[in-house]
This record gives C-alpha cells, sequence and structure tokens, in this order.
C-alpha cells in the first residue's frame, strides 16, 4: 500500500545523514529474557534529576518487585529490586552517567524466581488523572529512549501551554539498536495502552506515533491494533538519522518547530518514547516496577546478537558472557554509536536508560584512521549534516582559540543537542561535538 | 570474553562517515591530470616542463616552509600538488621555467604558509601564485603560443629554457614562422576584443587555439562533473559562475551585439578551469547554501566587467580573488537560520 505521496510527499526536516543502519543483525530476533546475575548493580541516579534515597539496610532479605530506593523530590523517581536475594550493601560503583556512583548492590539468589512478587493491581479507568500520575510515578518509569527523563515530569508539563497532541517516538534513528522495533511488534497492545494512559494523563484527543520507514512492518503491526475513534494514528517518516530526536520528530509528523532553547510543550507537544509507553502499559495494570527493559545486544564483536530482556542492574560483563563476545580490543558503547557512552568497565551495570549494549570490536574502531585530525579545509559537509541548522566548522574554529562566548552569543552553541552529525560527516575528523561539550560546559559554568 | 580483554573508551560518535581531506584532495590532485595530460598533447615539451617545474616548486616550497615554521611535512595532504598542478595549468605554455618556479614559490608562499598553511588561506594558492607573476612579468604571461605546433615533442619554445632574470627570449621571430592562417598568437578573447575575430566554437570547446595550458572547456566539464558526482566540489558553484556569467553575456549582448555571447564567455579563457577547479577550493568559498550562491554570482559579474570594459582580455582570476576576499563576508550574512527560530527574528539579529 505505498502510494506516491507516501513515497514523495512525506515530510521531514531538514539536514541530517544517513549512517549505515545495521539493523538486520538483531531486527528479526524476538526479546528473549536474559537470567539473573550473581549480583545486580543499581545505582540510585538511573534517571535525570535527584538520585533516589535507599530503603533498605545491608544484609535484608528483598523480593522481586519490591521497592529498595524512594524519590527524594519531585523529578525523581523510586527503584525497585529486579530479583529476589539479599542487599550486600551500598557502595561506589562504576556507572556509565559519570564516574562511580553510589549503588545498592544486590545478591541474587540462586533459586530466584522470575515472577514479580511485589504489585497491586489497579483498575486504570477509574483513576483521575492525577492518580494516573502518581501510578505512573510509583512504577519508578523514566524515558527508556536514552535520556532516562522521569515519566511523571513529562506527563506534567507546565500548565501555561495548552498540549494538545501526544507524539510516540518509534524511530529509532541510531544504527544497530532495534529493542523499540521489537516492543513494536511484540508489545503492540501494550504500546496502545500506554499510549491511551499517557494521552489520559495529559488530557490530549490526539497521538500520533511517528515510525521510521525502514520498521514498515512495525507500522503496519500497530495501525492494525489502532482501535477506530481512538484519536491514535501512526506516521511512517523517512528513514534518516537524528529522526528521533524530539524536535525533528515533532517536525517531521507534525510539521511544527520548538523555538530554539524552548521545549515541545510550548508548540502544545509532548514527546513520548515507544518503549516508554509500552513498558507503562506492561506494568500499570499490575501496579509493579520498572525492573527490566528490552536491550539490544549488537555489534561485530558479539557472537549472539538480539534483544534481551535484562534485568535492571545486570553488569555488561555478564550481558556479553550470554550474548558471547569476541575480540581481544573493543570499545563497549552503552546506547548506539552516533550518542552512546563507552564504558571504561565490565562491572558498569545496564540502567533503566541503557537501549543498548554496542560492541565494536577492532576493525570496526579502525584505531590508525581515526586518531589523526587535519585542519578544518571549510568543505561545509557539517553544515549540510546540522539538523538545527548550525555552523560547525565556525563554532569549531571558535572552540579551538577558546572564543566560547561568541560560540554561545553569535553562534547558537546552546542549540546543539550533540547528535554528533558534524562529526560523522567531517573529512578532517575533528572532534568537533568533544569541543562543543566542553565549551558548553564551560559557558554554563559562568555566571 | 578474556581477562586480557582490552577496552577503548572514545566520546560519541562512535562511528563515522569514512570522509577523509586526503583522500578528497588526492581525487581532486588526480581528477587534473587527464587535463595536464590534454595540455601536453596540444603543446608539446614546453608545457610538460613547465607542469613539472610549478608541480615540483610547490611541493619544494610547502616543504621548505614546513622546515622554517617547524612543523612536520604537509605533502601528504596532497594540498601541495593541486596548487601545484592548477598554477601549471593557469600559465601560458610557454613561459619561461625560472618564472614558474618563482610563481610556484610565491603560491605557496604568499597564497598559504603565510596564513598558516592547510585550511587557513583565504585565497587559492595558485590564484596568488599567478596573480603575482601576472604582476611581475605582465609581457611573458600574455605570450601565447599556437597549439598543435609541429616538433611541439622534441623542441620547446624558445620562451620556456630562457635564462633566469635576463630579458625574456624575443620569441616573434618564432611565432611569426608558425604562423598559419594569419595566426597572431592572441587568445580567442583578446582577438575578439582587440582585433574582432571570432573563433570557432569547436576550437574553444577542444582548447584549439592559444591559451594556458589548461584551457579545454568540454574536458574540463567532464571532470569537475565527476568531481561534482564523487560530492569532492560543491556543484552550486561552478552552476552558479556558469549562469551567472551567461545572464551577463547575454544582457550585455542586448546592449551591443558585437560582444561575445554566452556560449562564448562560457567556453573561452579560464573561466571554465576558473570556475570548476579554483572557485571551488573549499578553504576560500562561502560555506553556506546561500552564500555560494551570491558568491557565484559575484565572480561572474566581476569576470564579465573586467572581460568587457577592463584593459585586460581576461577576468576570472581576479574576480575568484575578489570573490575569495568577500567569502568571510559573505558567510557572515548568510549563516543559516536556527532551527526553530522565527523567520523575522533570525533577519533582525543578522
Amino acid at each position: 500500500m505505498f502510494s506516491l505521496t507516501q513515497l514523495f510527499g512525506r515530510s521531514t526536516f531538514s539536514h541530517g545523514i544517513h549512517p549505515p543502519e545495521h539493523k538486520a543483525e538483531t531486527a528479526q530476533r524476538p526479546i528473549r529474557r536474559m537470567p539473573f546475575p550473581q549480583q545486580l548493580v543499581l545505582p540510585l541516579n538511573q534517571h535525570i534529576g535527584k538520585p533516589a534515597v535507599a530503603c533498605v539496610k545491608k544484609g535484608q532479605e528483598v523480593v522481586r518487585g519490591e521497592p529498595i530506593a524512594e524519590a527524594d523530590s519531585y523529578v525523581s523517581v523510586p527503584l525497585h529490586a529486579p530479583a529476589t536475594g539479599r542487599i550486600r550493601g551500598i557502595e561506589l560503583m562504576p556507572s556509565a552517567r559519570g564516574p562511580r556512583t553510589p549503588s545498592i548492590l544486590l545478591d541474587v539468589y540462586e533459586s530466584a524466581t522470575q515472577e514479580v512478587l511485589w504489585g497491586c493491581e489497579r483498575d486504570l479507568d477509574s483513576l483521575s488523572p492525577e492518580q494516573l500520575i502518581q501510578a505512573v510515578r510509583e512504577t519508578g518509569m523514566v524515558g527508556l529512549g536514552g535520556a532516562a527523563f522521569p515519566s511523571h515530569v513529562k506527563l506534567t508539563p507546565p500548565t501555561d501551554h495548552a498540549v494538545d497532541t501526544l507524539v510516540v517516538n518509534g524511530c529509532e534513528c541510531e544504527p544497530y539498536l532495534t529493542c523499540d522495533h521489537r516492543m513494536m511488534l511484540e508489545w503492540t497492545d501494550a504500546l496502545l495502552l500506554g499510549t491511551r494512559i499517557a494521552m489520559r494523563c495529559l488530557g490530549v484527543a490526539q497521538a500520533v506515533i511517528g515510525v521510521e520507514d525502514n520498521k514498515l512492518d512495525a507500522v503496519d503491526a500497530i495501525a492494525a491494533r489502532i482501535q477506530p475513534g481512538s484519536g491514535i494514528s501512526v506516521k511512517a517518516v523517512p528513514t534518516k538519522y537524528p529522526q528521533g530526536a524530539e524536535k525533528m520528530l515533532i517536525k517531521s509528523v507534525l510539521n511544527r518547530e520548538v523555538p530554539p532553547g524552548g521545549i515541545p510543550a510550548q508548540i502544545g507537544v509532548v514527546v513520548n518514547n515507544v518503549g516508554t509507553l509500552s513498558m507503562l502499559g506492561r506494568l500499570l495494570p499490575k501496579g509493579e516496577g520498572l525492573i527490566e527493559r528490552v536491550v539490544s545486544v549488537v555489534g561485530p564483536g558479539v557472537e549472539r546478537p538480539g534483544n534481551y530482556l535484562v534485568p535492571i542492574g545486570t553488569p555488561v560483563g555478564f550481558v556479553l558472557e550470554q550474548a558471547g563476545h569476541e575480540g581481544r580490543k573493543s570499545e563497549i558503547i552503552l546506547g548506539g554509536p552516533m550518542m552512546g557512552t563507552a564504558v571504561p568497565s565490565l562491572d558498569t551495570p545496564i540502567t533503566k536508560g541503557t537501549s543498548g549494549v554496542l560492541v565494536l570490536n577492532e576493525p570496526a574502531i579502525d584505531t590508525e584512521s581515526r586518531l589523526r585530525s587535519w585542519p578544518c579545509i571549510r568543505c561545509g559537509r557539517c553544515l549540510e549534516a546540522c539538523p538545527m541548522h548550525l555552523n560547525p566548522s565556525m563554532l569549531g574554529q571558535l572552540a579551538a582559540k577558546r572564543e566560547y562566548e561568541q560560540m554561545g552569543e553569535q553562534y547558537h552553541l546552546m542549540d546543539c543537542f550533540e547528535c554528533g552529525c558534524c562529526s560523522y560527516s567531517c573529512p578532517s575528523n575533528i572532534p568537533l561535538v568533544q569541543y562543543f561539550r566542553i565549551a558548553k560546559s564551560i559557558l554554563r559554568e559562568k555566571p | 570474553m578474556t581477562n586480557k580483554a582490552q577496552i577503548e573508551i572514545r566520546t560519541s560518535p562512535h562511528a563515522h562517515s569514512g570522509a577523509d581531506v586526503v583522500q578528497i584532495m588526492r581525487t581532486v590532485a588526480l581528477t587534473l591530470l587527464p587535463l595536464a595530460g590534454w595540455g601536453v598533447w596540444r603543446y608539446g615539451l614546453s608545457a610538460a616542463l613547465l607542469l613539472l617545474t610549478t608541480l615540483l616548486g610547490c611541493l619544494l616550497a610547502e616543504r621548505l616552509f614546513n622546515r622554517l615554521r617547524g612543523q612536520p611535512s604537509s605533502l601528504g595532504d596532497w594540498s601541495a600538488v593541486i596548487t601545484g598542478l592548477l598554477l601549471g595549468l593557469s600559465l601560458p605554455p610557454g613561459f619561461p621555467l625560472w618564472m614558474g618556479l618563482v610563481a610556484a614559490f610565491a603560491a605557496i608562499g604568499l597564497g598559504k604558509a603565510l596564513f598558516g598553511g592547510l585550511g587557513m588561506n583565504p585565497f587559492n594558492p595558485a590564484l596568488v601564485g599567478r596573480a603575482f607573476v601576472q604582476a611581475a612579468f605582465p609581457a611573458a604571461i600574455t605570450t601565447w603560443t599556437p597549439a598543435l605546433f609541429d616538433g611541439r615533442f622534441t623542441n620547446p619554445v624558445p620562451s620556456t629554457l630562457a635564462w633566469p632574470f635576463l630579458r625574456p627570449a624575443d620569441i616573434s621571430p618564432w611565432l611569426h614562422e608558425r604562423a598559419v592562417d594569419g595566426f597572431t598568437g592572441a587568445t580567442p578573447l583578446a582577438l575578439m576584443k582587440y582585433e574582432g575575430q571570432s573563433i570557432p566554437l569547436t576550437d574553444l570547446l577542444m582548447g584549439g587555439g592559444a591559451g594556458s595550458i589548461g584551457e579545454a572547456a568540454l574536458l574540463i566539464l567532464v571532470c569537475g562533473l565527476f568531481l561534482a558526482f564523487k560530492r569532492m566540489l560543491d556543484w552550486r558553484i561552478p552552476l552558479s559562475i556558469m549562469a551567472s556569467t551567461a545572464l551577463f553575456a547575454w544582457l550585455a549582448q542586448l546592449f551591443d551585439p558585437s560582444a561575445p555571447g554566452p556560449l562564448i564567455m562560457l567556453c573561452s579563457g579560464g573561466l571554465m578551469l576558473g570556475a570548476w577547479f579554483m572557485a571551488t577550493d573549499m578553504v576560500g568559498s562561502p560555506m553556506t547554501s546561500l552564500g555560494v550562491l551570491i558568491y557565484g554570482v559575484l565572480i561572474g559579474f566581476v569576470t564579465e566587467m573586467i572581460r568587457l570594459f577592463g584593459g585586460l582580455g581576461e577576468g576570472v582570476m581576479y574576480a575568484i580573488l575578489l570573490g575569495n576576499a568577500a567569502a568571510p563576508l559573505i558567510d557572515q550574512w548568510t549563516q543559516p537560520r536556527v532551527f526553530g527560530a522565527a523567520k523575522a527574528k533570525a533577519r533582525k539579529s543578522a
């Protein structure tokens, strides 16, 4: 059912890049459950905002699903025990969110069951929007797309703007990752339930699920399950990076532009990830907490790539043991290749925000050519790539001269969201995004 | 995973397009070779020696300035090869070799090293070299020799091997010997401008008459399109230069029917070489999509003005240098509108 308007009339944002997709390795692999490791590492700050506060003591027994840390302020969510076991203690452990962070260590019982032992069934239809949002908060839900922003905050947009549309982000534009794709295919009903819940929380009548057109099977699956009159629609958007960035997706599906420095609510939109909403759809009716998530384990260095339902807190080393891994020298990235973080330790745990474990081995790292960088020859490829329409070349030259203020005032540095399109396309291999991160942090510290 | 596993840490993005400056430069340089070969076929030994001189001169100068500035060798980036070949292609075939060497040193020294090397030069270095010798040796650079003359592979043009710093050899008797059908040794543009003669278009396309080594409009077009197809030059620049030159030539002809028409203007002199290979020098041209169009129109306009009203038969060189000079300003004027910014506001702040 491919019409001409679908081929040529599909709107999208301008610029962006087309990195090799690498989706075929895992797109057809159904979600499989990964066993418990011996020990789980549960950082208290798995979300943006204030870290949760532990409410368990060393030596205490916990059951799968039980809350082990409480939200400490509004922008904060609780944390639940992903497995039945005994608390070993609270220690500083490596994490992807920065240097060693306070984490609850949980020794998992060998006989631990996969059954969730903690929760309270709810009749969602009887709850008011406020009660629904409170219920969302109790699940400990955060954005599963990677940013890990507490969901209840996102579902409570500032009241000075009238929100009319929920945009559901099913783009998954990062190469290699397919966990959202699998959830859309396998958890379609949960996704639609989650979407309806989010619409009720926001009080909007319209929701658009935007899916990149390299996942038309997901579009079909969703379209087949949408109930008429629900206000939910699904729209295929062109496959291109960073189509999954909030501002880009809103432009593509609604043709509205979020003003610089602004938030989507200003133009009446709230964006949620498909992974977040399908998980919400699974957890809320049973009143359970977020204790596991789907993770794409993939990359040239992985022997059995796939999409795994991994208990939160599982160390990356255990994930790689399960999926099989070879290669003496490799780069282990949490997230996708464009915006993911390389981790220094195999003890780093999977957290709520981890969408993928990507292993690049020697040939993929391609050390020699990647380490050398050349002067900027002003070829303009970064300008053609930047979805925010910035001038990365000029910003890079100013960064080299440490003219941070001019970068911010004249060249809109703060509108850069570090998608990496400029670094990706730079023939001189200039670490542009790195420059911009440094410049932004310096500008933020200035009074 | 074994215990010996080594974990690499980099910052995102962990993927790269594979685009590579050296590869771009090398491809551009190699694409100039067919042009050089065609020039050598038409003008013989003199052209070969001159191209070799400017090429080696530029490499030598590049290395010398690396040394003087205490930097590692930058010969590996191939940019000096491009400058050397372009410089040679833009000179008359019988240009004395020692002057070619001077031009090469001026190109690299004044055009590039002075500003800090690759990526820092505001002007196209080859054009800086050519402008230098245009000022220093005005007679030699406007002495043209016919193409395809007999014995061109065994005997160079007498001026080629002229002694340095002595009065250049007078080649008018030599030229007179080869004069066929009233051939005067002037370029097509000069013929039209000062003698009212016209040259068959086929000659212009193939570089049939007298001219610089690299004047062969059709071949340049093919090579340029190849590079544009490979995304190694910005096709909008030659397109806007050619379109604006044609437009202004057409307008000029409306007022004065004796003025050369669009096709002649496009195919003659250095316009094609300049539009495709010199104005497109990434370092000296604007980066914004609107900016490159303004830049191209500016170059086309100035070329037309010089050709019609100036004292020179040619005008492309100065037009491009002027365009290079204006590029930073054009870039500043045409900064793209940041995503989401209101259109009116963007105009106000610009």
